[in-house]
């Protein structure tokens, strides 16, 4: 169990490095001279060169890139070049509350209306629930969610007035609720999807069965083995959710107003910022290695076969 | 009775698929609308020019009203004129080619990418299978699309950019659906003979294990131009999609964004048009599983 954890630790480090070359070579990507960028159009070119002294850029490429990976390990993002005197780490982190409210809410979205709507089918598979449940699934899956977002906005924001029109204020929930549906929809009918295969599969068990055959209530094989069954394959699922919205949705944010990290990503890509756009991609896919990490250690407590297989 | 002599026949015989094909398709009225829809699209999208009503490029100056407003849908245009005075119907026909075009191509390239880097680490396991698979993790965990925004924002927006994104984004699911199963074929006794026979793993992994992923590939495929669709709707509406003045579906509720308060058609018929395409790719790959799932063959549920 222990050296299991200790391969995955090491694994995960792997990928952290790979995210973070990744990172580095996508800065080499961006066009434009960064120097020139932090200087301004007007600089003279001794200032451009000394500007360029001043970030290392003109050392070598390994040196560079050592120095990059020093810097991060420091947990030091740099200075934006975009934003006069506003290093990237108080960005993110400005930004990081919106990104996560919304994140966590979408992913409640996912789980209350896919898990229920799941069970309710696998109960009665081929009835009218379980067929217009299906199709809304499949519906859901196959809307673009901008197009969701957007409908959603003329309805109820714009043409009923229900909900706030966009950007974001007080209480925040109130203005994150059309965003963060709009972000669970595909999830919940994924999951839901899911959870009608596995409780279907797990009602014709034989375990089941014998439960019923001892005259346990029905109400208490559901809250007992079919709703924990139902959520060990969506665990996997709502941990990579979580790790992919916290890196920031770019798109419901936009939709929206929202100034979480999908925004401020999209802004540093468009102002050619490369210290904030190699800051916000390894937030992003750091979020996205832990919650794959916690989630593999997650599975251990949950399933005793996967703890079983992994001791050996 | 002739239905069930058939599916008995099948589960014998895997060359009647075709027949098991049909027969599934007679019994299941949405599996066959979706085949429907999806070969209607296909031969839509081929014969764009012979279907469209008007000129999908075109500025009528009868699409927009005295004070410039686009024309509602009606007789003229069925679903309406744009804020350019173009006809509605006639991009979504045109739009049909490119987004359908892009979905099977970078779909394609995708399927190459993963089966070959799944099966040659399935197969191989050892240190080959740590370094490919860890760099799929890496490439999962990358933030695809803000990847692509930036690369795009480099090289500029382009039809051949927005295919190689996507098939950048997707290949990684197939590998790994892939190598777990390369994983279980690679101890089946055909595999195990052709080894011992002295087949090259080439060889083998090309005439032994390929075939046996082929239904894999099949629905993967199918849901995978499905996804690519719903790709380049987003890319196109954050505007670094299938450049202008090309219709794309996507690129049509970009812009019809901008005018819907007043012209909802605009929003309305590109995102209908597009969720029917994907869900009718969706079901079809629904059924693919159904019909190619060996372990449920011949057996009545």
């Amino acid at each position: 169990m222990s050296r299991w954890i200790v391969r995955r630790t090491a694994q995960m480090l792997a990928v952290v490095w790979g995210v973070m070359t990744l990172a580095f070579i996508l800065a080499f990507i961006v066009p434009g001279d960064p120097a020139r960028m932090v200087a301004g159009t007007n600089a003279s070119p001794e200032a451009v060169a000394n500007i360029r002294h001043q970030l290392g850029l003109d050392q070598s490429l390994l040196t560079q890139y050592m120095h990059f990976l020093g810097r991060l390990l420091r947990g030091d993002l740099g200075v934006s070049f975009a934003l006069q005197n506003q290093t990237v780490g108080s960005e993110i982190w400005r930004a990081l509350p919106f990104t996560a409210i919304l994140a966590v809410a979408g992913v409640l979205w996912e789980i209350l209306l896919g898990v229920p709507f799941g069970i309710i089918s696998a109960y009665r598979p081929k009835s009218f629930f379980d067929r217009v449940s299906t199709f809304s699934a499949l519906f859901g899956l196959s809307t673009p969610p901008f197009w969701l977002g957007l409908i959603l906005l003329y309805f109820l924001a714009f043409k009923l007035s229900v909900f706030p029109l966009n950007g974001v204020g007080h209480p925040l929930i109130w203005y994150l609720i059309l965003p963060s549906f709009t972000l669970g929809v595909g999830g919940a009918a994924f999951y839901s999807r899911i959870v009608r295969t596995t409780v279907i599969n797990v009602l014709q068990s034989p375990f089941i069965e014998f439960a019923q055959l001892k005259g346990m209530p029905s109400g208490l094989i559901l809250r007992r083995h079919v709703i924990r069954h139902a959520l060990m394959p969506i665990v996997t699922m709502i941990g990579m959710d979580l790790g992919y919205f916290l890196g920031g949705v770019l798109i419901v944010e936009s939709i929206f107003g929202i100034p979480g990290i999908g925004q401020l990503a999209f802004r540093s890509i468009s102002t050619l910022d490369v210290p904030m756009i190699t800051g916000t991609v390894l937030v992003a896919s750091v979020f996205m290695v832990i919650m794959n990490f916690i989630v593999d250690v997650l599975y251990t407590f949950i399933d005793p076969r996967v703890r079983l297989q992994r001791n050996n | 009775m002739h239905d069930q002599f058939e599916e008995v026949e099948s589960s014998l015989d895997s060359v009647s698929l075709r027949s098991r094909a049909w027969s599934s398709l007679k019994a299941d009225k949405i599996a066959f609308a979706s085949v429907v829809i999806v070969l209607l699209l296909i031969f839509i999208a081929i014969f764009a020019p012979w279907f469209a009503p008007k000129k999908p490029l075109y500025q009528y100056p009868d699409g927009l009203s005295e004070i410039g407003a686009p024309q509602g849908p009606g007789k003229h245009f069925l679903l309406g004129a744009d804020q350019n005075g173009r006809d509605v119907l006639s991009r979504l026909i045109f739009g049909a080619r490119v987004s359908l075009t892009v979905g099977v191509v970078a779909t394609a390239l995708a399927s190459f990418i993963g089966v070959t880097i799944g099966a040659i680490s399935g197969y191989l396991g050892g240190w080959v299978e740590s370094i490919l698979m860890r760099l799929t993790d890496i490439v999962l965990s990358f933030p695809i699309l803000l990847f692509c925004i930036a690369l795009i924002a480099v090289t500029g927006p382009s039809t051949k950019n927005v295919v190689l994104v996507i098939a950048f984004a997707y290949w990684t699911y197939l590998a790994r659906i892939i190598r777990s199963q390369v994983l279980s074929l690679k101890e089946r006794e055909f595999v195990i003979a052709a080894r011992s026979l002295g087949l090259t793993t080439p060889q083998i992994i090309r005439r032994h294990i390929i075939p046996h992923l082929i239904p894999t590939i099949i629905v993967y495929s199918t849901l995978g131009v499905a996804t690519s669709i719903l790709i380049e709707a987003s890319l196109s509406f954050l505007g670094i999609g299938v450049p202008l003045p090309q219709p794309s579906w996507g690129e049509m509720i970009s812009e019809g964004q901008k005018y819907f308060q007043s012209a909802p058609w605009l929003l309305v018929a590109p995102g209908v048009t597009m969720i029917i395409a994907v869900l009718a790719f969706n079901l079809m790959g629904d059924w693919l599983t159904d019909l190619f799932d060996t372990s449920s063959m011949g057996v009545k549920r």
